[in-house]
């Protein structure tokens, strides 16, 4: 069993929640994750490692309602438990002085990029960040970001915060504008794949942090494969970090849809639930 | 005594129409008239070659004669002398390839052998239903840290907290028991059997921590430092993929996850539980092992109307336990021998909607001894399908040797080991069980934790006297 130290609403439909994992607060590294399951009749599912305290003993993890699961976490309160977390799980991200690095954040998908930006600027980088949301409430993290950035640059799609428009746009003008050593993506698929293709514009190389479908998350399964470079890795345990170029898209925004009316179904089920009990 | 029957004792099964609806043990045992009779027809041999047969080597004639006596307390304190997990193994063990196949009744004309395995499970059964006694061993000799909690792992844990050790076990899954839990289907497997015998062992003073992948949550020097010794017991996991095309489609599972979504999340009875498994009309599945037969049978119970395995060679190659063979055809699977898999097509909108074989011939015979398939050219056919289930093989996981490149690999990527003491290249380690020998089945990976325990003690003593010296 794993306490619930603190819980948070960081945004409409946005949680922080700090869980109390010292074994994996003293191991966890940026771009790592872990698969946590409610209670006894939970399914297994993956969330990033934003930040840990060796000290305290405790991890943070940040996540977004988009279906059972994460409605049930969100309402797991400080005190409360959570049936099992394992990890850290997969590669951790190659943290190394680049020179200057750029850092693409969107939606939800800035929790995951926190630890990156946090390590690069340890690690003596330059470091220019993106953030993109749909409005000022979903950019999350901004103080925090901005701390460990040497330049910070907003982007939401209806201009509540920064400037309206997509981040891929924020990019060209980076990139325009200065060299770019190395630069990462994560967020939604489709913002991965168009950020991928603007670096490449750019001959800049860029990573992404891809989310499969995973069960165990430990590499015997095969549930989380995409192809990269034509050929068949595990995202858990080869991943979930992969250069956004060498990613086949269409295959891994197709294989996100596998279980879509399942999704559907355990949802309504579990509001119906709700409103019953109340 | 009575004329011993020309066969075995038959137990009582589940009637296929009715058991290919439900996940409810196939199997129902023996009641203690019926484990009698069958009792009485053991020959009770001296030098007995059934108990050499046996991997775990447990003196058969001796606990069969107190079932024949009816006194199930010695029945299981002989099993427990050599077995911590006799349950499992009267279930899952291919007895007609051990103890059965040399016993010496089934080897004069006309007889079968004795239903040792039937009666083994019997037996335990038994035993699961008495009061766990809980042991007062300290654990003074010494501290042991076994990774994986497999059959292999638990039997070692189980010996060494016999002789004395502090053990804990590692396990990377929510749950223990390895392949037993996530891989071997509740109907020939049910997990309250699992789960007790594991409360059992436990109640012997092994500690289970899961939620530990070692080599992530804690590492090998971290083991090193705390543990006297270490035994890696973490299987075979990986899943291998054919690596045709079309093998990302949705719609393809290797049989690690279809399994795992079914046994270890309860797939099966979503969404009470949260793990889906696919809803599928026409099921293919490639392979012809035990997984297979439990991939396909897994599918029938999950309501779907179609199944068919697809295997390269014929009949009399299949690799699976015939026991396994049959209840699949009784529950209505369609088999394709010599066949073999070429490309999964797509529907056009990234799900699977096909499989495109190819018939085989069967060539000369190749290492293993079996005849090897070849292919007949111009033979393509399409079997119609929304599921493919691969059920191919499974190899090393990479996760924990990768963080430790000191232990020295075969060429399959296995553990190198000695077969007669477990050792491996470094002082302390011990392996055993799938990670050394390959997929193989429980009742090895049991006889290598065993020897593992066995040479661990040996092992922790010497060093401990070479520290005093």
């Amino acid at each position: 069993m794993f306490k619930v130290l603190e819980r948070k609403e960081l945004a409409p439909t946005e949680y922080e929640i700090l869980v109390v994992a010292p074994r994996i607060a003293n191991k966890a590294q940026p771009g790592q994750f872990v698969i946590l399951r409610i209670d006894e009749r939970g399914e297994r599912i993956p969330l990033t490692i934003v930040d840990a305290d060796q000290k305290a003993g405790w991890v943070r993890l940040i996540f977004q309602v988009i279906g059972k699961s994460t409605a049930q976490l969100a309402t797991v309160m400080a005190g409360e438990y959570l049936k099992d977390v394992v990890g850290p799980l997969g590669k951790a991200t190659d943290i190394k002085n680049y020179g200057t690095v750029l850092l693409v954040g969107g939606g939800v998908g800035i929790a995951a990029l926190f630890p990156i930006i946090k390590g690069l600027k340890a690690a003596g980088n330059h470091v220019i960040t993106i953030l993109g949301a749909k409005n000022q409430h979903l950019l999350i993290l901004q103080d925090e970001c901005a701390k460990y950035s040497d330049e910070l640059i907003l982007m939401t799609d209806d201009g509540s915060a920064g400037e309206q428009g997509l981040v891929t746009q924020a990019m060209e003008t980076v990139f325009e504008r200065e060299k770019i050593a190395m630069a990462w993506a994560i967020g939604p698929s489709v913002m991965m794949k168009f950020c991928t293709l603007t670096a490449q514009k750019y001959s800049v190389p860029i990573y992404v942090s891809l989310n499969p479908i995973m069960i165990d998350g430990t590499g015997m399964c095969g549930g989380c494969r995409v192809t990269i470079a034509d050929s068949i890795k595990f995202a858990c345990v080869d991943g979930p970090e992969f250069l956004g170029k060498e990613v086949n898209w269409d295959e891994f925004v197709n294989r996100m849809q596998q279980y879509r009316s399942e999704e559907l179904l355990a949802d309504e089920r579990y509001k119906k639930q709700v409103s019953i009990n109340g | 005594m009575a004329k011993r029957s020309y066969t075995k004792t038959p137990m009582r099964e589940q009637a296929p129409e009715i058991r290919s609806r439900n996940f409810d043990e196939v199997a129902l045992g023996y009641t203690l008239a019926e484990g009698q009779l069958e009792a009485s027809r053991c020959l009770q041999c001296k030098n007995a070659p059934c108990i050499t047969n046996c991997p775990v080597m447990i003196d058969i004639p001796g606990f069969i004669k107190a079932v024949e006596e009816s006194d199930m307390p010695l029945a299981h304190k002989i099993l427990s002398r050599y077995t911590n997990l006799p349950a499992i193994c009267g279930r899952v063990c291919p007895q007609e390839k051990q103890c059965e196949m040399v016993c010496r009744l089934g080897r004069s004309k006309k007889f079968e052998p004795v239903a040792i395995g039937k009666l083994e499970r019997l037996v335990a059964d038994w035993a699961l239903e008495q009061p766990i006694e809980y042991s007062e061993t300290f654990g003074e000799k010494g501290r042991v840290a076994v990774i994986g909690s497999g059959p292999s792992g638990l039997t070692a844990a189980g010996d060494l907290v016999k002789l004395g050790y502090d053990v804990t076990v590692y396990e990377a899954l929510h749950a223990a028991g390895g392949v037993l839990t996530y891989g071997i289907p509740e109907f020939r497997l049910p997990k309250r059997v699992v789960k007790q015998e594991i409360e059992r062992i436990i109640a012997q003073g092994v500690k289970i921590e899961t939620n530990v992948v070692v080599g992530k949550t804690i590492t090998m020097d971290e083991i090193m430092a705390d543990f006297d010794a270490c035994y890696l017991s973490v299987g075979a996991g990986a899943p291998k993929f054919q690596g045709i095309k079309g093998t990302s489609l949705n719609g393809v599972y290797s049989s690690s996850e279809y399994l795992t979504r079914v046994n270890l999340m309860h797939g099966y009875q979503f969404p009470i539980y949260d793990t889906p498994v696919q809803k599928s009309t026409n099921v293919v599945v490639i392979g012809g092992g035990n997984v297979a037969m439990d991939a396909a049978r897994s599918a029938k119970r999950l309501g779907v109307e179609k199944v068919s395995i697809v295997y390269r060679r014929s009949l009399e190659e299949l690799p699976a336990r015939q026991e396994e063979y049959h209840h699949s055809v009784e529950e209505g699977v369609d088999y394709h021998w010599l066949s073999n898999p070429i490309e999964y097509i797509d529907d056009g909108a990234g799900r699977l909607r096909a499989v495109k074989c190819v018939q085989m011939e069967l060539g000369e015979p190749d290492e293993s001894g079996r005849r090897r398939p070849i292919v007949i050219p111009d033979s393509e056919f399409i079997i119609e399908a929304d599921t493919v289930i691969e059920a191919i093989g499974q190899g090393a996981n990479k996760v924990l040797l990768d963080t430790f490149p000191e232990l020295a690999l075969n060429q399959w990527g296995y553990i190198e080991a000695d077969e007669e003491t477990c050792a491996t290249s470094i002082p302390g380690f011990f392996a055993g069980g799938d990670i050394v020998t390959g997929a193989a089945t429980v009742i090895l990976a049991m006889g290598a934790g065993k020897i593992a325990a066995t040479e661990i003690d040996r092992y922790v003593q010497q060093t401990k006297q070479e520290q005093l010296v």
